[in-house]
């Protein structure tokens, strides 16, 4: 026991004196989270409008200054013609047009809304907004619409989930990796391994202190999403906790996994960049949601882990439902990280046959 | 005429390296085969409940209705909205329409029933814009029998129709396409110069051109010119693509494209190769390089609106080239804009170019 606790101490010594491996540990989760929960955003706001008005009457100045009045909207220019309108979003200078027909009070003519579709979801986003204001004098909407969960509609409460599973995954599989390797590239693996530790002890104190840094940097993360963008943690911090531990092993698992395979640093770094981080960046979920994939996407993006962490983190985390919601997905971590392990294990014995 | 022979070894170098000639070619090809249909933020497939408490004539038309749309899956009728609610909360149902009891004698009667829509949102883009269709339906659909009965008299409000400029049909694709151009341009002119003066560095061949009476500006030229001929190769086999793959053109002259692309190309050249004048090992590139593209590629409106950022991160905006690029790609390719529209973005882009070649050859230095 002792001797394990002196390669545990060992290893910790490791990742502290190296000043760059440090930085990219501590500082990338902190730049991630702040990048993606301030600026990284879908919401709704300094929408540049262009109001097109023939001729000024009561009615449709009552509408402007509701569309005015409204935080999303700045009316920015007022013009005559719908083709001068088209001119200023074509070159950039606005987003949305709102179009009154002619002689609106008098003949109840129609308004149209012209809006940008170069980006389609927000040209969508706009049109329900400003379609909403400018039927607000409808009297009694016989709907009464409800955003649950996230009633501001703020995006970062999609993405901290994501970055946890993105960091967690870098973290624990692409660095543990990469230390193993750089061990074998240098030949000291050869010094431990005659050292009087069991080998597989040499591989768990290897990962010991990159389990309790992701640890370190959970805490982080949920420290950040709290009290900088004021997202709550609706749920149990308990099973949260727990499920987060689970999805740690499954990525250790694959680092070790990677490092019985990869001879170099290099090798070992881009098997991780390739096989795990672009795939938990693009298939997971976190930004780009899977069930708008093509069918064969989908199947690809059920065999990665971080799929499955992400989408319980955003019950536990933000929908703040009870474990046995999630059950399906700790069911699927809990095999991946069974399986992985022990694929590691079993292929790290044979090397050292 | 040293130039012309310099460049002459960075091609023979380029194509005497197993793996870069095939990255040229290949690497375009599977981010544009593969990316649109992964990188697809579009919403479709939202899953609806429904809790019919009415089971009226009026409600079961209203469920027919959500049911024949294309926009949505119709998970099934609940019980009741706390069973539905537990849809939601294990994520089997993304929204619950509740309709309640006595909608139709209501609607019959003038009066206004409440419906109640109840969206999941924590995808917030997901939860409003389901809410806004759903919404729509549902009203349309009160506004219909409400005619048909003729018990409110239809107050004469005005319409609201939408168009949507350029895009007609919504197509993500063509949202995304102009975007994979930026980041191919960006990844295969940032990168491959980066690694390839490092490498240098690391193989000690940079000593042997530093001992000649070659010129700084030569050698760093004669460095760029080969990635800058690349960076037109690879906008060709993207513009390829887009039309064969998914018969998508652009609207406005191509040539324009080209030109951005160019400057586009000129400007993340430099940079790389001012990153590796700061850097002693590959390792080291890489990472710094990495992280300086997330950064100008997450905070460009490559893929969320930079007027939705808040006002600290829409000021760097300012001298984020990739903002430029896009912006001014987009007004081309998608809006079909001519030289005019877009020659504030092109000035920002050919400033930027000069300062950061400029940047290259200064710190470019021989002796170490």
């Amino acid at each position: 026991m002792k001797q394990f606790i002196s390669f545990v101490i060992k290893e910790t010594r490791h990742i502290l004196r190296d000043k760059r491996t440090m930085l990219i540990l501590f500082g990338m989760p902190v730049v991630m989270m702040l990048l993606f929960g301030f600026a990284i955003s879908t919401d709704v706001r300094n929408v540049r409008t262009v109001i097109v008005l023939s001729s000024v009457d009561h009615q449709t100045q009552q509408k402007v200054e509701a569309l005015g009045a409204n935080e999303y909207f700045d009316i920015l220019y007022k013009v005559n013609t719908p083709a001068e309108a088209e001119l200023l979003i074509r070159r950039q200078k606005a987003d949305i047009a709102i179009v009154f027909g002619q002689d609106f009070a008098s003949k109840r003519s129609d308004i149209q809304v012209i809006t940008d579709g170069a980006d389609p979801n927000m040209a969508q986003m706009y049109a329900n907004y400003a379609t909403q204001i400018l039927q607000q004098s409808k009297m009694n909407n016989p709907i009464s619409a409800k955003l649950l969960f996230n009633p501001q509609m703020r995006s970062c409460y999609n993405f901290v989930p994501g970055i946890m599973g993105m960091l967690m995954m870098l973290i624990c599989a692409m660095m543990t990796s990469i230390s193993i390797v750089r061990e074998k590239e240098r030949g000291t693996m050869e010094v431990l391994l005659v050292s009087p530790i069991r080998p597989l002890m040499i591989i768990i104190a290897k990962a010991v202190p990159y389990l309790m840094l992701a640890f370190l940097i959970l805490a982080a993360i949920l420290l950040i999403s709290k009290f900088i963008l004021l997202v709550p943690i609706a749920g149990s911090l308990f099973w949260i906790v727990v499920v987060s531990g689970i999805y740690i092993m499954v990525a250790l698992s694959l680092g070790l996994l990677i490092s019985t395979v990869a001879k170099t640093q290099l090798v070992a770094l881009l098997a991780s960049a390739m096989m795990l981080m672009l795939p938990s960046i693009l298939l997971s979920g976190m930004m780009f949601p899977v069930e708008s994939m093509p069918v064969i996407l989908q199947y690809v993006s059920a065999i990665m882990p971080p799929r499955y962490y992400i989408s319980a983190m955003r019950k536990l985390l933000i929908m703040g439902v009870g474990i046995d919601k999630v059950m399906h997905e700790v069911c699927v971590l809990s095999l991946m990280a069974v399986v992985l392990l022990s694929a590691a294990l079993l292929k790290f014995n044979k090397r050292l046959d | 005429m040293t130039l012309k022979y310099l460049i002459q070894k960075e091609f023979l170098q380029i194509r005497r390296n197993a793996f870069i000639p095939r990255l040229i070619f290949i690497f375009p090809i599977m981010i544009m085969c593969v990316m649109p249909w992964v990188m697809n933020m579009e919403i479709k497939n939202i899953v609806v409940d429904v809790v019919d408490n009415d089971h009226s004539t009026l409600s079961s038309q209203l469920v027919h209705r959500i049911e024949a749309s294309d926009y949505f899956i119709f998970h099934g009728e609940g019980p009741s909205y706390a069973q539905a609610m537990n849809d939601v909360e294990s994520s089997k149902a993304d929204i619950i329409l509740e309709i309640p009891p006595h909608f139709e004698r209501d609607m019959k009667r003038g009066e206004h029933p409440k419906v109640l829509i109840a969206a999941n949102a924590v995808n917030g883009t997901k939860g409003n814009m389901g809410n806004a269709y759903l919404s729509s339906i549902v009203s349309q659909h009160m506004a219909e029998a409400a005619m048909s009965g003729g018990s409110i008299k239809t107050t004469a409000e005005s319409a609201v129709s939408v168009l949507y400029l350029y895009n007609k049909n919504l197509n993500y694709k063509l949202f995304m396409i102009p975007s994979l151009m930026a980041i191919l341009v960006m990844l295969m002119c940032g990168f491959l110069p980066a690694l390839n003066i490092v490498g240098e560095k690391e193989s000690g061949t940079i000593e042997a051109i530093n001992v000649t009476p070659v010129r700084k500006v030569d050698f760093i030229l004669a460095k760029l010119i080969p990635y800058w001929l690349i960076a037109l190769v690879v906008m060709t086999v993207c513009f390829v693509l887009a039309w064969l793959v998914y018969g998508i053109t652009s609207a406005g002259n191509l040539g324009l494209v080209y030109l951005l692309s160019m400057l586009l190309a000129f400007i993340f050249s430099g940079f790389g190769l001012v990153i590796s004048n700061y850097n002693d090992t590959m390792q080291q590139a890489v990472f710094v390089m990495w992280f300086m593209v997330v950064c100008l590629m997450l905070l460009s409106g490559l893929f969320t609106p930079v007027r939705s950022m808040p006002h600290w991160a829409y000021l760097t905006t300012y001298v984020n080239p990739m903002h430029y690029f896009i912006d001014a790609v987009r007004t081309v390719f998608v809006r079909g804009g001519d030289f005019g529209c877009i020659a504030h973005q092109v000035l920002a882009l050919s400033v930027i170019a000069v300062l950061m070649n400029a940047w290259a050859v200064y710190s470019y230095r021989k002796n170490s």
